[in-house]
């Protein structure tokens, strides 16, 4: 981050091409300049009020140490994440055209989100081309992983952000150049928060939770779940020794997400991969008639 | 954290509509059912606009309430966050309306004498 303003205009993600070594930065275009203006606020210690006003009548929280005092109000009326939105929507067009299956694969670190990808690509890739996006803050660890199965990959490094984004997306497709009728897996950054927020223009979200992290898992991270169409529930070959109770698990994911579908895998061990490969295809199947 | 990103968004949209004037208040819609903090957007906030004309403006946060129905005993209910209940005790509730808003409604700016 700038340390002058806090902007991201020094901050920047990367793409690197495993295939060419090639490494492009993600700069976001600021629009503002650090011109230091004429300060008529001092910058008060802050002690906001957030009552948890639970009236049915919007609640309008502000600090209560800065009186209002009155100036020309403009309207804006402008969502706060219009720009991503756009682009994920040039994504998808972008991705529509070209009749490619686009999956945002979110997890906590550690679900098994690569495991699973290396399985996939190793069973899926005689049938369908598979080419992946790997996000991850630092290394290329991930990627190496996945390009030593011989599938196209890419490796977005955020720096210190926490997901990826639709700009993101759209370099590292570009980079990546995957080939018409076909699956683009993006593996996100490991973190059940923030991923939930950000479309990239995919087609379906897919949340992955392993047994070992506890069966509340959906309610704890709700708005994970209730963004995601598909919950893989991975290692199951570890259900004998962990405390975790799937039907348990499979009912919150509900309570937050009627919709949601749910395969319960061990990507090591192989049980219920049939399922997976099945959600797959019916979705490729789908998209491949569509286009035809 | 995702709140730097949203409060990126939002200060940058708020330059730019400001055309360097003194921004002395900045009022944004976040639904209760959408996974933004605002004592995290409040913290944001005070780093991203330093240095620029918003250093020193307020951040009003209302907070919009998603809307559902009970089916259990039909009422129609302001849901705060994804677990709510119905007062009756009920979470067998239908799929909320709304309260996913991330809007910025409107800014004050410095009048100029």
């Amino acid at each position: 981050m700038c340390t002058t303003c806090g902007c991201s205009k020094h901050a920047h993600a990367w793409v690197t091409d495993l295939a060419t070594g090639k490494v492009t930065a993600i700069v976001e275009p600021v629009d503002h300049d650090h011109a230091r203006i004429d300060h008529r606020h001092t910058h008060p210690t802050h002690h906001h009020a957030h009552p948890h006003d639970h009236s049915d009548s919007p609640a309008h929280d502000h600090s209560p140490n800065r009186p209002h005092t009155s100036g020309t109000t403009i309207d804006l009326e402008q969502e706060v994440l219009a720009k991503n939105n756009r682009l994920a929507e040039r994504n998808r067009g972008w991705l529509e055209g070209r009749n490619i299956l686009a999956l945002n694969l979110v997890s906590s670190p550690g679900a098994g989100k690569t495991q699973l990808l290396e399985r996939t690509i190793h069973d899926l890739q005689n049938s369908v081309p598979i080419s992946v996006v790997e996000g991850d803050q630092e290394t290329v660890f991930d990627a190496e992983r996945i390009g030593a199965t011989g599938c196209r990959v890419v490796q977005v490094n955020t720096g210190t952000g926490c997901h990826l984004d639709a700009s993101m997306l759209a370099r590292a497709l570009t980079a990546l150049n995957p080939p018409r009728d076909s699956l683009v897996m993006v593996e996100n950054v490991g973190n059940l928060v923030c991923p939930a927020l950000f479309d990239l223009g995919e087609q379906a979200k897919v949340a992955i939770l392993s047994v070992t992290e506890g069966t509340d898992k959906p309610l704890k991270y709700p708005h994970m779940f209730r963004a995601s169409s598909l919950m893989v529930v991975n290692k199951i070959d570890l259900l004998p020794y962990v405390d975790f109770d799937l039907d348990a698990c499979i009912a919150f994911a509900r309570k937050v997400n009627p919709d949601i579908d749910v395969i319960p895998l061990s990507a090591t061990r192989g049980d219920g991969l049939d399922r997976w490969y099945a959600w797959l295809n019916a979705r490729l199947t789908a998209l491949f008639e569509t286009a035809s | 954290m995702h709140e730097l990103s949203v409060t990126q968004s939002i200060v940058e949209a708020c330059l730019k509509k400001a055309g360097g004037a003194p921004v002395l208040r900045v009022t944004v819609e976040i639904g209760t059912l959408c996974c933004v903090m605002p004592d995290a957007l409040w913290f944001c906030y005070d780093v991203v606009t330093t240095g620029t004309s918003l250093e020193g403006s307020e951040l009003v946060i209302v907070r919009i309430p998603g809307r559902t129905r009970c089916r259990d005993c039909g009422d129609d209910i302001a849901m705060h966050d994804l677990l709510s209940r119905c007062p009756c005790g009920s979470d067998n509730l239908e799929a909320p309306q709304g309260g996913d808003e991330l809007r910025i409604k409107s800014m004050e700016i410095e009048e100029t004498a």
